[in-house]
């Protein structure tokens, strides 16, 4: 039997797990899908936020605030790309200058610091390729951006290096509370006992609820399209610039990533099939359009790549964080700030635990940090060469477009949280995320996942179980005759 | 760190070439440096024919014009580092390369010959809307992957984009066993070879969809179909005419893209239409001793004019590194438009006749190609028909310009 | 009767203009070189094709081949069936040119191979 069980390793998951790993806790993770950070967490803006625009006294100012405090320190941690960048909330006209300035009182209510607003001498000062239009704008210093999957991957790998087990491709079906624990029936297994279960699934939280017997609440998808550039593109802007909010959320961004990518996007469409992650061309034409009225001239034709996340919209309003029965803490509705928030809402969970009588015993052991699968990239030449001769594999450059050798790809199939499709290793890599797309060295990172998990090339797969890359062997029918 | 007199990065036939025609020339201290672990580029998987027919006078396939380049390469002194990628080159001409066997290294080299290929145009680029299965590969990737490695993409089979990788590729993966229902193009006319219009889609009876493309992807996991639409002048989709083709698999080949990287890490600008950089008639780059040849220059169709690109590059360095390179003017070289471009794209001297490749950016027949040196026609051609998918060149003759010269252009008039 | 065909005998793809007289070729209009016409012959009575394919060996390499002659085209699955059954074992790799099968399904082609193979 689990102390804990969560479900959901996303980054709200993995922060958890992360944070619950520091106390005398036998802790699993279940996951549905074939890998971490494959909801929510693998396509959003990947932004922390100042946490300025959440309504004051929220549960989400609450935690955006806290979050947003600790995150620099828990990147550093966890080896993962972290950059305070600042942000600009882009305002056109006098009247979106008064919502600026209401904005920016509700930050003040929140605690933010480093707010102001500047006109557009200043703005041109920073963002030289601001759009002629450009009147206003909120720049927020404690603005930042962090890789998302990055960030999960590394605190539920940190996770497991202190002990937490996680197992992928299991979807829970079933929870049946028993007395003092919960009995969760999963796929093709036996069914897993846990004292206490945390219910971070993400777009489905509402279902695993109410498998569990609480229905007060829903979770809808909202559906977020992106736009990723190459990292020729990268500089165009140096912050990440918004546009005045509306109900539907923050707008369209336009912000450089931590790899040194731009990114567009999201749309928000509000929908109910939790599976829909098609992208559709009104979207892209929307994105085009919105971030043409914020900078000027984006080079489109370095687009590498479009993507489609589903947002968490939680019927409250409100992140619902809650133990509506002893034992089972739900963590639900966590949609934008949601990664901003996320180390905040594991700190809170713990308390929410520990103020209904939980009682939980630090371990003397626990390790905090975790060396990056990208630490390479960032070594200086010396320490590069160094590792070369300890390791020639990292002297052979796999990935040709974001310079990835065999030794990075061979780390992230070896370590927490073990990467095992094509997907993963791009995840944690980068090799396969650049211009080509992984066509030169995809070919090459079939073979290393072959030969390390020793299966057939044919079964190594893109992403999930039924995401297969290639049919079979050439002249299959008469060499098998 | 070590010095060199000529290093050459990218072991393709561009990079062999050159080394090969520079070594004549009379450099002794060659390296090249291929990031494969053989040499050859992409031609080891081109199994195709239709190779050499200028250079060797008969039909070979890539592995096997391959094998006569290394061949004629291996019986001269020159030093070829496989496994090795070059990082950086630096405007002083310091190459970085990195390599499992010797670390990271710094190579100083008196001339440098940038021949390191192209690349193809990904998926992204297209903003295909829908899901974003597996099953979806440039066909390149699909070509090593079937050539090279022997496994199938897959047996059901669209292609988007006729350029000549995606024509070679349909005949392939049919002689393979596989369907190919579809090959879209969202021009009016194949960015591919006549030729392989004919022996690759229409000897198998493959369609070829003129002014289609691909409108969205469909399946959760593994590619399930896809939808192609017929587009307007504008090249967009015109409602009403999606169409669903079931497949399990989407090959793309919608153009191919110089590898640049180096050559911008080394200062060098690019033209927006070549992607490549601007030289002279020696192949010269705007660096000094900086030398561009084959497809990381502008995008061959033969493999032959790549070579005998590379064998110019090779013999200008020669000529750079014994201080013997003659430069007495500058004009720019300049298109119409109907030309897309020419290379080189300036002329530094005109003692001798220099081949001007261009190509072309619509369809046209019964044309002249004219040469102008300030407007005052210099040569002439008659072409029947030109296409934006075969290479031509015309002769800017000796003595054509001179220094006082403010520009040469390359122009369609019709006959 | 006139008949429209692309040479593929060089990469330049003239098109051609054929005119036929039963199974006999009378004229041939458009072709840049005699081998335009030639192929434009053959390409009406006998149409010919050389086959590029690869072949799995013995011990899992894979590599080029091609027919050295053009075979009739209507024989090209049949031969592409035969030259996938091929299994060779060569002890010390393949060198270009080495003929694998010789005088495929009779058409007096050699399947040969086009790249140099070396065992590690």
């Amino acid at each position: 039997m689990y102390d804990v069980v969560i479900i959901g390793a996303g980054v709200v998951g993995g922060m958890i797990a992360r944070k619950m790993a520091e106390y005398k806790l036998k802790i699993c993770i279940l996951e549905k899908d074939s890998d971490v950070a494959m909801g929510a967490t693998k396509a959003n803006s990947a932004i922390v936020h100042g946490g300025f625009d959440a309504k004051a006294g929220s549960l989400k100012a609450l935690l955006n605030k806290r979050g947003s405090d600790m995150m620099e320190d828990i990147c550093r941690e966890l080896g993962v790309r972290y950059r305070r960048n600042g942000s600009l909330v882009l305002g056109y006209s006098d009247e979106d200058k008064k919502t600026l300035e209401g904005i920016m009182e509700n930050g003040i209510k929140n605690g933010i610091e480093g707010l102001e607003i500047i006109g557009r001498e200043r703005i041109k000062e920073l963002e030289p390729n601001i759009s002629d239009s450009v009147e206003w704008a909120l720049y927020a210093s404690t603005g930042a951006i962090v890789c998302p999957y990055g960030l999960a991957e590394a605190a539920i790998g940190n996770a497991m290096d202190n002990g937490v087990e996680l197992k992928l491709n299991h979807s829970v079906r079933k929870i049946k509370k028993l007395e003092n624990k919960f009995e969760i029936c999963v796929d093709n297994e036996k069914s897993i006992l846990a004292k206490t279960v945390i219910n971070a699934a993400g777009i489905y939280s509402d279902e695993v609820a109410g498998m569990a017997g609480d229905t007060s609440f829903d979770v809808h998808p909202r559906k977020g399209e992106y736009i990723l550039l190459d990292r020729e593109a990268g500089d165009v802007v140096s912050h990440t610039l918004f546009t005045v909010p509306t109900k539907m959320g923050k707008g369209i961004l336009v912000s450089p990533t931590v790899h040194g990518n731009l990114i567009l996007g999201p749309t928000a469409v509000d929908g109910e099939d939790k599976e829909n992650r098609k992208t559709e061309r009104e979207g892209f034409d929307k994105i085009i359009a919105e971030s043409a009225r914020m900078v000027k001239n984006i080079p489109l034709n370095l687009t590498i790549t479009s993507f489609c996340g589903l947002r968490s919209v939680g019927s409250t309003g409100d992140f619902i964080i809650n133990m509506p029965m002893r034992g089972f803490v739900n963590v639900a509705g966590i949609e934008s700030p949601g990664l901003s928030a996320s180390p905040a809402i594991a700190e809170y969970v713990v308390e929410l635990l520990e103020n209904n009588g939980f009682k939980f015993a630090k371990r003397d052991d626990f390790n905090p940090y975790r060396e990056s699968v990208e630490k390479f990239s960032e070594m200086t030449e010396e320490e590069k060469n160094q590792l070369i001769k300890k390791d020639p594999s990292y002297g052979k450059i796999v990935c040709r477009c974001e310079n990835v050798t065999e030794g990075e790809i061979l780390k992230a199939i070896r370590t927490n949280p073990k990467a095992t499709t094509l997907d993963g290793v791009k995840r944690r890599t980068r090799a396969q995320m650049g211009r080509c797309q992984g066509g030169f060295c995809s070919p090459y990172i079939m073979e290393l996942i072959s030969k390390e998990l020793g299966i057939p090339i044919e079964k190594v797969k893109k992403s999930s179980n039924e995401a297969y890359i290639l049919s079979g062997r050439t002249k299959e029918d008469v060499h098998n005759a | 760190m070590r010095n060199v007199d000529l290093v050459i990065i990218g072991g393709g036939p561009a990079g062999m070439c050159a080394a090969v025609s520079a070594y004549n020339a009379g450099v002794e201290n060659i390296l090249i440096l291929e990031r494969d672990s053989h040499l050859g580029g992409i031609l080891q998987q081109c199994i195709h024919n239709g190779f050499g027919l200028h250079r060797y006078k008969e039909e070979l396939t890539g592995p096997e014009y391959a094998f006569r380049c290394e061949a004629e390469l291996r019986k001269l002194p020159v030093e070829v580092q496989c496994n090795t990628m070059v990082t950086d080159i630096s405007p002083e001409k310091m190459i970085t390369a990195m390599s499992s066997e010797r670390g990271i290294e710094k190579i100083g080299a008196k001339a440098i010959i940038l021949a390191m290929g192209c690349r193809e145009r990904s998926k992204g680029a297209l903003n295909i809307p829908g899901t974003r299965p597996s099953g979806i590969f440039s066909a390149g990737t699909a070509q090593k992957y079937v050539n090279m490695m022997g496994y199938m993409p897959g047996k059901n089979v669209v292609i988007l984009g006729s350029g000549d990788i995606g024509l070679i590729m349909a005949r392939r993966m049919t002689l393979e066993g596989a369907r190919v229902h579809a090959v879209c193009e969202v021009m009016p006319y194949s960015g591919g070879l006549a030729r392989n219009i004919q022996q690759c889609l229409n000897d198998f009876d493959i369609p070829l969809y003129l002014s289609h493309t691909v409108t969205e992807i469909h399946g959760e996991h593994r590619i399930e179909g896809v939808t192609i639409s017929e587009v307007d002048e504008k090249m967009k989709p015109i409602q009403g005419t999606e169409r669903f083709i079931e497949c399990d698999t989407l090959l793309l080949s919608v153009g191919l893209i110089p590898e640049n990287e180096l050559s911008r890490s080394a200062g060098l600008n690019l033209d927006s239409v070549t992607k490549g950089c601007f030289v002279d008639q020696n192949r010269e780059t705007e660096i000094e001793g900086v030398f561009a040849c084959g497809n990381v220059l502008h995008v061959h169709d033969l493999a032959d004019f790549v070579s005998e690109e590379g064998e110019i590059a090779g013999e200008s360095a020669a000529l750079y590194i014994r201080n013997e390179l003659k430069k007495s003017m500058h004009v720019p070289v300049v298109t119409d438009g109907k030309i897309r471009y020419s290379v080189p794209q300036i002329v530094t001297d005109n003692t001798k006749n220099i081949r001007l490749y261009y190509r072309a950016g619509a369809v046209f027949s019964d044309v002249k190609v004219n040469v102008l040196a300030d407007g005052v026609v210099v040569n002439s051609v008659k072409k029947k028909k030109l296409v934006p998918g075969e290479m031509q060149y015309i002769e800017l003759k000796a003595n054509s310009v001179s220094e006082n010269t403010a520009e040469i252009k390359v122009c369609i008039d019709k006959e | 009767m006139k008949k429209n065909l692309t040479c593929i005998v060089c990469p330049l793809g003239c098109l051609l203009e054929v005119e036929q007289e039963g199974n006999e070729v009378v004229s041939v209009e458009g072709n840049g070189c005699k081998r335009g016409r030639d192929y434009a012959v053959t390409e009406c009575t006998n149409p010919q094709r050389v086959i590029t394919t690869t072949v799995r060996t013995q011990d899992g390499y894979i590599i080029p081949v091609k027919t050295d002659k053009a075979i009739p085209k209507s024989m090209i699955f049949e031969c592409m069936r035969d030259i996938n059954s091929l299994c060779p074992d060569g002890q010390n790799g393949y060198t270009v040119g080495d003929i694998l099968c010789r005088n495929i399904l009779g058409t007096d082609a050699n399947v040969v191979v086009c790249a140099d193979v070396r065992k590690v």
